[in-house]
């Protein structure tokens, strides 16, 4: 399609400019126009407040531009102005479909910088790993719901979430909050195992087994959910590297790489599990990875409870913080008591523990990814500086280069996938 | 007095069919109402849920056991949704194109009304035949309707002005222009078996026992047309229209209030209508091979069995939604495009070759 354009321009370098704006411009009308479409930041399927600016050419994506930060709260500033103890129930507010993960995330992080990570009695240890695959559970769980909920089956969401309650339940006779739990302290745990958790969990890890089948049966082999899943959003090996994913994302893709392995923390070399790896890398992979995860996190929490040090009720007295009152809370009869107690209360409440100078990177394998914390210390109770290396933000960070060529409905169909929260996305 | 009675008699086809229009649609709103009903509590049962438990009327729900029952049944839920409908803001947005949006829900609800009118809903009571309009060409009628409906959702999407339901507007009508098409194809045969267009002839054409049926003899044109009616009522697995999860609420995302309850009485009306017309053209219509109930009501002292008629016609019609409503809540969406490829290429070629393998056999049964 020939057009004749008049151009009024003086100099050469002008006219070459006007004449590549007008060619540039016949472009367009001959591909039509693309519509801008903006999903978010409140969409029934971006699960939170996330934001993509969309271009549509029909129903095709041809530019996806992810928009965040509508659930910023300054986190990581908030954390230098307060005692590393403050900041924990911060952490539960990160991801907040896994609040206990976090917890021990976290706590981890700094006592990784206090140099006391290995001295951390066994049976806190066990407490931690149980915490941390009971969150897993419950936000794979409500990542699977909602991923089945986006591509239209409504009843698996309202299954999961079934189980989902129990663990809340879990978590509630545990730490005393359903939600917000702020289970873990530095150098140990608020508290101890409350007596009959440890039956009520195991008939947990039987009920949930039957749900994951229930949904599988639901889903798996379910010749809808194939066609909306398989090949879509396929992330190949080397472009999860790339774009630094971690988590069920990067495992989907058939990169074997989970901090629980690759760089151990608690009893977990101890402990026995599969790490479960897809080989395409689409939709489908991914939710097949998170399936098999809650199994093996099952797997793993009842051989915690097997071999959990005291027993149920912690008959012998097995201690779950660390023996050191400079760094754990003394208790109360002590403090009432004990002149030395006392001054540690004191210090403790008013200053908190004394981390030495120094900067520390602890990742725990959370639920979404690697949660990361960077810690630098100048010394004191306070850090200088804690990023926090939010999983969901980084997995995000592959839209641009993942959404364009699908169609409209794919994008709930991957964002589900991708399975973030945005809470930890924006800190 | 006497002219009354009077113009009665002269315009007795008049006045019956009146009173029989009066008659479905009595039957009909109720009937959507509490199909929204069973909709929540079978999406409860399957989901593990209790459903609509707790409206109450004052007097009833203070009755010993009968009223915390039917409380706990839900059975005043359907009042309760109709009136917050009626109270809730009636927005209308200023960028909408007025006279379309307001033209919208009408146009989507009243041809899922007007398909009822050819649809026979029972045999004879007295001397009545139980269908408001006899036509000669019944299924000409309601395929000539039910393509109007697709109007109402795309004016919807249209006049709304806005990004989501202008994609929802485009979805429906490619969808719904072709299934329509599967559709029409699915009942040919079914005509050709017949060789009537009447629905009453269809369905005097299945009085003959239980394997009359004409799904126990056309059971691909049956099972392409039950399809091609969930993709034309636009429910899951072919929500796409609508698809809340991708286009908020698709073509009705901009309506409120009544006019946004218009389009949910459309498409649960539209639901009673396909499943009456499957009804009728593949399980029987009004008859039951047992018990004489398969011949007409006798015009002296068949009353009972004119009423049990049409008793059997909504039980049928009610297993049929059942099935509406249970695929709905098991069942994830299509993509726009797989849907359109299994229209397409799946259920127009099986429809074709079903035509030309019915024709073929029909020819060799009737061949000298």
């Amino acid at each position: 399609m020939a057009t004749t354009h008049e151009f009024e321009a003086k100099d050469t370098v002008a006219r070459a400019a006007v004449v590549s704006r007008a060619a540039a411009q016949d472009q367009d009308q001959l591909q039509g126009e693309t519509m801008v479409l903006n999903m978010g930041p409140s969409h029934p399927s971006t699960h939170g407040v996330l934001r993509i600016l969309l271009e549509l050419d029909g129903e095709i994506i041809t530019k996806a531009v992810p928009d965040l930060g509508y659930l910023h709260r300054g986190d990581e500033k908030i954390a230098e102005n307060m005692t590393y103890t403050q900041f924990i129930p911060y952490t539960d507010r990160l991801d907040y479909l896994a609040p206990l993960a976090n917890n021990v995330a976290y706590s981890l992080a700094v006592e990784k910088l206090m140099g006391i990570d290995g001295a951390l009695p066994p049976r806190c240890q066990y407490i931690r790993v149980i915490c941390c695959e009971l969150a897993r559970i419950s936000a794979h769980l409500l990542g699977l719901g909602a991923f089945a909920m986006d591509v239209g089956a409504l009843t698996v969401f309202l299954h999961t979430f079934t189980e989902r309650e129990k663990v809340y339940n879990l978590a509630e006779s545990l730490t005393g909050a359903r939600f917000t739990t702020s289970y873990t302290r530095i150098g140990g745990l608020s508290r101890d195992l409350p007596s009959g958790w440890v039956a009520a969990c195991r008939r947990f890890c039987d009920e949930v087994v039957v749900n994951f089948d229930e949904s599988e049966k639901l889903l798996t082999r379910n010749k809808i959910f194939l066609d909306r899943t398989r090949d879509v959003g396929v992330i190949s090996a080397a472009m999860a590297i790339d774009y630094g994913l971690t988590g069920p994302n990067l495992r989907g893709s058939g990169v074997d790489y989970d901090v629980r392995r690759a760089r151990p923390y608690l009893v977990y070399p101890e402990l026995e599990f599969d790490v479960a790896v897809g080989s395409v890398g689409d939709s489908h992979d991914r939710y097949l990875v998170r399936m098999e995860e809650m199994r093996q996190s099952v797997r793993i929490i009842r051989q915690c409870l097997d071999r959990l040090p005291g027993g149920a009720d912690n008959a012998t007295r097995e201690p779950i913080n660390i023996p050191d009152g400079k760094t754990v809370l003394p208790s109360k009869d002590k403090v009432l008591t004990s002149m030395e107690e006392l001054i540690h209360q004191f210090i403790l409440v008013t200053q908190g523990v004394n981390a030495p100078p120094g900067e520390v990177y602890f990742g725990a394998e959370n639920p979404k990814g690697e949660l990361g914390f960077y810690i630098h210390s100048k010394g004191g109770g306070t850090p200088n500086r804690l990023k926090i290396r939010g999983p969901s933000f980084v997995n995000l960070s592959i839209l641009p280069a993942l959404l364009p060529g699908h169609m409209m409905s794919d994008v709930v169909a991957i964002l589900g996938s991708i399975d973030f929260v945005m809470g930890e996305a924006d800190r | 007095m006497d002219s009354i009675m009077d113009f009665i008699y002269l315009h007795r086809e008049l006045v019956m069919g009146l009173v029989k229009i009066c008659a479905v649609l009595a039957v009909l709103l109720p009937m959507v109402a509490y199909s929204v009903l069973a909709e929540r509590k079978i999406s409860a049962f399957i989901q593990d849920r209790v459903g609509p438990n707790r409206v109450a009327l004052p007097l009833l729900g203070s009755v010993p056991v009968l009223g915390p029952f039917l409380t706990r049944l839900g059975i005043w839920q359907p009042l309760a949704d109709g009136l917050k409908s009626f109270l809730k803001e009636d927005f209308t947005p200023n960028y909408v194109r007025k006279a379309y949006f307001w033209l919208a829900p009408a146009i989507a609800l009243i041809p899922a009304f007007m398909t009822m009118a050819v649809i026979p809903f029972g045999s004879y009571i007295g001397t009545e035949k139980m269908v408001i309009a006899d036509l000669n060409v019944g299924i000409l009628y309601t395929f000539g309707i039910v393509s109007l409906g697709v109007y109402g959702l795309v004016l919807a999407g249209y006049a709304a002005n806005s990004k989501y339901p202008f994609l929802g507007g485009i979805r429906s009508s490619a969808q719904m222009i072709s299934y329509e098409i599967a559709m029409g194809m699915s009942v040919i045969p079914v005509f050709m078996l017949v060789g009537d267009l009447n629905l009453g002839k269809v369905i005097q054409h299945q009085s003959g026992g239980l394997f009359s049926w004409i799904i126990f003899q056309q059971p691909v044109a049956f099972f392409i047309f039950m399809v091609a009616a969930f993709a034309e009522t636009n429910r899951l697995p072919f929500d796409l229209p609508e698809s809340e999860t991708e286009l908020v609420g698709g073509y009705h995302t901009e309506y409120s209030s009544m006019k946004f309850a218009l389009f949910f009485m459309g498409e649960y009306s539209n639901m009673i209508a396909s499943s009456a017309m499957m009804v009728t053209l593949f399980l029987g219509g009004w008859t039951l091979p047992w018990f004489g109930l398969n011949a007409n009501a006798p015009a002296e002292g068949g009353l009972w069995i004119g009423i049990a008629h049409i008793g059997i016609f909504l039980a049928k019609v009610l297993v049929l939604m059942s099935i509406f409503i249970w695929v709905r809540w098991m069942l994830p969406r299509f993509r726009y495009d797989q849907l359109m490829d299994l229209g397409w290429r799946r259920f127009i070629p099986i429809a074709l070759a079903n035509i030309v393998i019915t024709a073929v056999i029909l020819y060799l049964k009737h061949a000298p």
